[in-house]
């Protein structure tokens, strides 16, 4: 089956939701409305009672709740997280004859920027093929919410790898247990939002958020968009938006148009991207060097206050901004893979810092599509014992020379980390304002403005304001725990610890890998 | 002349009501703790202000402790939490109904309110209980808190009456020159005072060799937010039985709601060091034991699971008393350190200003005989 065979249709429930008009699908502990924001399963700002259960991520759900897997799976390589770079991961390792497991809490691979309602094309189109060859086995609707790697004396079967990796993966409902030799953690990035007045409004959302809206299938026909932030998302969303219908009235970058000229001489390759996107919104205009200061509304936004280089007030339906990307490292986290200046530390092969396991793409520095995939075909390489060819190193070195521009061009200034006063909602899910955070925990960071303002304690586990107070405040991740996702109580209670003579007697007696079925999304 | 009267060493629920305590008594306290106040096991507990029926040692401090609490919540703010939902004990079989008769008889000889109920009034009072439980023992004066911003309300409380209080500053050693002229030593240096109070938790034998307290883990589950659906902190009867049997990791039903709509799970215990990693095992029997009690717990989203280390002493009495001239102990709590930290405070300041204390102290002295473990 190709992934354009398959029945499940890409729409979620956010996106459904959406089109059909409804603004506001939970109101905030302290009573205001909310609507999604990040489109992506990270905020929880859509949760909303389906089913008859409370607190369902409505861009996460589905009309077609999948199957649970079975209980066990052992493998020699899982990769977590289904975007370019788990994909190349996941196909390289396989093609060498492992067994290989591709795990991703969508249903469809191609991750933030491959996942199109109407099916992938291009390179995405022949990367997902590539994968479907492989033999590969793509687990889609899996959450990875728990892990545990163990270091110790080699499999009964002989495969060297010391390391055994246990993934714990929520699908359905149902948690199953995933044993394996190596992993390849591939879990992307999500955007980093900053707060500022208004940005607790319904209908503002994150520039990923529109877009993964859009991908899932909501409709944008006719609405007033404007986008704003800062990096290289704008355009291509601002293009999406367009093609989708919507009416986009303005594109505002905060970077300074100069940082953006240097980049596009440094990168002439991007700048030819960012002019065919820029083709497809010619009408609107691109106001480097401005920013939102406030969005205005009532049930929802009506206006936004723009400043910079341009100051003015503008009625808008939508306002979507981000600032950027913020990794999705808590996976390597929990499994105390050591992190630096926030990423996730690699060797040359992708390798963590704990044996055996591998992290490829965004966790460990912002760097585009290019380099994921490369980072991935490396991961995958080195997960099954070969090494990266020349063309590979020096994609690989030109993502990291891309990453620093990128940091150096989009750096974002000061005066957005003033935006928000007192009053502005900082913690959205626990409704915990500038004010009360600057009072209570000013000096002691993310422990005591937890404990003491419930600061990030709330559904989303500070995944959202976390990046945001280490912006405004230079403050550090808190600890990470299990769940990584939110599992019921249920799946905790059924999940425990395999012995490890038991995998040593699964693979030594032959039990076969996981059968090569590719696209597994059942309907 | 020294400039403190009394140092408290360690900022936790235990040591900040002291030092509130003993403020209020006109002393000059200064309080030390080393990382935030409230941030040891403070922050891992579940804040179940309860009385307990025996000993007899365990019911003086602990129904003495709701009686000072009753004087303390009406001025907690907000963040405080303060919940008076009472305590559900509930009886799966008879013999577990003919405990909770027996404490029902021991409660009302000694004036603590405590209703009894039948299998219907038990599912009248908590819907969210499967059927089939023969019947329960309703405390309605225990109530559930908040313990880290109530941490933070005694400290601000004891500012105000004169103590000091610095975070992020660990004591290093206590040193006992003569009573009246006591010091602890710091990483900036030695700082005197009159008497020294070690509040330290299941941290304190670091500072006071010797002292009988180990840590004990537990583990705790919290869930999103369901309003309503949890109504009164409910613990199993047979609870008594299973928090203190054997040296093996024991499970028992402790389901908690709190004022935010989340449904906080426990408990367990096991004496495994400071390992500090979630038993997964430990943690899935502890969520099967509460969801024989609540099924409906199952469906939910749970979005954090952690540990705490509770202060355990041998005779699961708290340590509370002089140890020798100049260090007074206050510390190995176990899992009732959230509800005596009101009732230890005031011994403490009795102690220390020689007053007549409330309740006999003697069973608490840190000095005294110790059962060994079989
Ligand atoms: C919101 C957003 C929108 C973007 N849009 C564009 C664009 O339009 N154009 C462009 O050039 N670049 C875009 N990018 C950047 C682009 O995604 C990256 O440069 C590149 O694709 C990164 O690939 P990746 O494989 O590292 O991560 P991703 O593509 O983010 O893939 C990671 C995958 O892992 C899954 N995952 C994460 N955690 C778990 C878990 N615990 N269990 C199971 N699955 C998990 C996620 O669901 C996701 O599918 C976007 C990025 C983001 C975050
Ligand atoms: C899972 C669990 C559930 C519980 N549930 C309940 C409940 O429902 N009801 C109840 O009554 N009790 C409960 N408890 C027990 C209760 O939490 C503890 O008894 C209580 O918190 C102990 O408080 P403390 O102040 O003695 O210790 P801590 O809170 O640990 O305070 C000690 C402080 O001393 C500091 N410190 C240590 N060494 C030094 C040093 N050298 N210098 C300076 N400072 C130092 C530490 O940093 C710490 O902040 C529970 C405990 C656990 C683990």
């Amino acid at each position: 089956m190709t992934p354009r065979e398959t029945t499940d249709s890409p729409e979620t429930t956010s996106a459904a939701l959406w089109s059909d008009g409804v603004v506001a699908n939970r109101t905030s502990v302290t009573g205001s409305p909310r609507g999604p924001l990040c489109g992506m399963g990270v905020c929880f700002e859509c949760r909303t009672s389906l089913e008859g259960r409370g607190q369902v991520r409505a861009c996460m759900h589905r009309a077609v709740r999948p199957d649970p897997l079975e209980p066990e799976i052992a493998c020699d390589v899982a990769v977590v997280g289904g975007g370019p770079a788990g994909i190349a991961a996941a196909a390289v390792a396989a093609e060498s004859g492992a067994s290989v497991l591709l795990i991703d809490e969508n249903p469809l691979p191609g991750g933030q920027i491959w996942r199109h309602a109407g099916g992938p094309s291009g390179a995405a189109r022949a990367w997902i093929e590539r994968l479907a060859r492989s033999g590969a086995r793509l687990i889609g609707g899996g959450a990875v919410w728990d892990a545990a790697v163990v270091e110790g004396a080699a499999f009964a079967s002989g495969i060297d790898r010391p390391t055994r990796v246990t993934l714990w993966v929520s699908r359905g409902e149902v948690s199953s247990r995933v044993r394996c030799r190596a992993i390849i953690i591939a879990t992307g990035a999500r955007e980093l939002f900053l707060p500022f007045p208004g940005w607790t409004l319904p209908n503002v959302l994150g520039l990923g958020g529109v877009q993964a809206l859009s991908k899932q299938g909501a409709r944008f026909e006719g609405r007033r968009v404007l986008l704003a932030g800062s990096g290289p998302l704008l355009l291509p969303v601002a293009a999406t938006l367009t093609t989708a219908g919507a009416q986009v009235i303005a594109v505002a970058e905060q970077a300074p148009l100069a940082s953006l000229l240097r980049f596009a001489r440094n990168w002439p390759g991007k700048a030819i991207d960012a002019a065919r996107h820029r083709a497809a919104f010619l009408e609107t205009p691109f106001r480097p060097g401005t920013w939102v200061a406030e969005a205005i509304g009532d049930d929802r936004v009506r206006e936004v206050q723009l400043a910079g280089a341009r100051s003015e007030r503008i009625a808008v339906d939508v306002l979507a901004v981000g600032y950027g990307l913020s990794p999705n490292h808590e996976l390597p986290r929990h499994l105390e893979c050591q992190l630096e200046e926030g990423f996730v530390r690699v060797s040359d092969d992708q390798e963590t810092t704990i044996p055996g396991v591998f992290c490829a793409g965004e966790p460990t520095g912002i760097a585009g599509v290019e380099s994921a995939l490369a980072q991935g075909e490396i991961a995958g390489l080195a997960a099954t014992h070969r090494a990266p060819t020349d063309r590979l190193r020096r994609a690989r070195a030109r993502g990291m020379a891309l990453r620093r521009d990128l940091e150096r061009t989009f750096a974002l200034r000061p005066e957005l980390r003033l935006l928000a006063r007192p009053e502005t909602i900082v913690c959205r899910c626990e409704d915990v304002t500038l004010g009360t955070l600057s009072e209570i925990a000013d000096v002691e960071g993310p422990r005591a403005a937890k404990l003491y303002t419930r600061a990030g304690m709330g559904a989303c586990q500070a995944r959202i304001c976390g990046p945001a107070l280490q912006q405004l405040r230079g403050w550090g991740p808190d600890t990470v725990r299990s769940p990584l996702k939110p599992v019921t109580i249920a799946e905790l209670e059924a999940a425990t610890t395999p012995a490890w003579s038991e995998i040593s007697t699964t693979v030594a007696s032959g039990a076969p890998g996981p059968e090569p079925v590719s696209l597994e999304v059942k309907s | 002349m020294q400039n403190y009267d009394v140092i408290v060493v360690g900022a936790g629920l235990i040591g900040a009501a002291c030092a509130d305590a003993l403020t209020r008594r006109g002393l000059r306290v200064l309080v030390l703790e080393r990382g935030m106040a409230g941030g040891g096991t403070t922050a891992a507990g579940m804040g179940h202000l309860v009385v307990m029926d025996s000993p007899p040692a365990e019911f003086a401090l602990t129904a003495y402790s709701l009686e000072v609490w009753r004087e303390i919540v009406p001025h907690l703010p907000e963040d405080g939490e303060d919940d008076p939902c009472g305590t559900l004990w509930v009886a799966e079989d008879e013999d577990e109904m003919a405990h909770a008769k027996g404490q029902a008889r021991s409660f009302a000889t000694r004036a603590v309110r405590a209703e009894l109920l039948d299998a219907r009034g038990l599912s009248q009072l908590e819907p969210s209980l499967r059927t089939g439980f023969v019947g329960g023992l309703f405390l309605p004066d225990d109530r559930v808190i908040y313990p880290p911003a109530v941490t933070r309300f005694f400290l601000q409380r004891a500012i105000r009456h004169g103590a000091q209080v610095r975070e992020r500053v660990e004591v290093r050693s206590i040193e006992s020159t003569r009573p009246g002229c006591m010091a602890v030593h710091t990483a900036t240096g030695r700082i005197g005072t009159g008497q020294v109070v070690n509040a330290a938790g299941a941290f304190a034998p670091a500072l006071t060799p010797g002292l009988p307290i180990e840590p004990r883990k537990g583990h705790l589950v919290i869930t999103d937010r369901y309003p309503g659906l949890v109504r009164h902190q409910m613990v199993e009867l047979g609870y008594v039985k299973s928090a203190h049997a054997g040296s093996g990791a024991s499970v028992a039903m402790n389901i908690q709601p709190r004022r935010t709509g989340q449904i906080l799970i426990g408990s367990s215990r096991e004496y495994v060091g400071w390992d500090s990693s979630i038993n997964r095992e430990v943690r899935g029997r502890m969520l099967a034991r509460a969801a024989h009690y609540v099924p409906a717990l199952r469906e939910l989203s749970a979005i954090r699971t952690w540990i705490g280390f509770r202060p355990s002493t041998a005779d699961k009495l708290p340590l509370i008393g002089e140890w020798e001239p100049g260090l007074t102990i206050a510390a190995g709590h176990e899992g009732l350190g959230i509800t005596t930290a009101s009732g230890t405070a005031a011994l403490i300041a009795d102690l220390l200003t020689g007053a007549t204390p409330a309740i006999d102290p003697v069973p608490y002295h840190p000095r005294r005989e110790m059962p060994h473990d079989a």
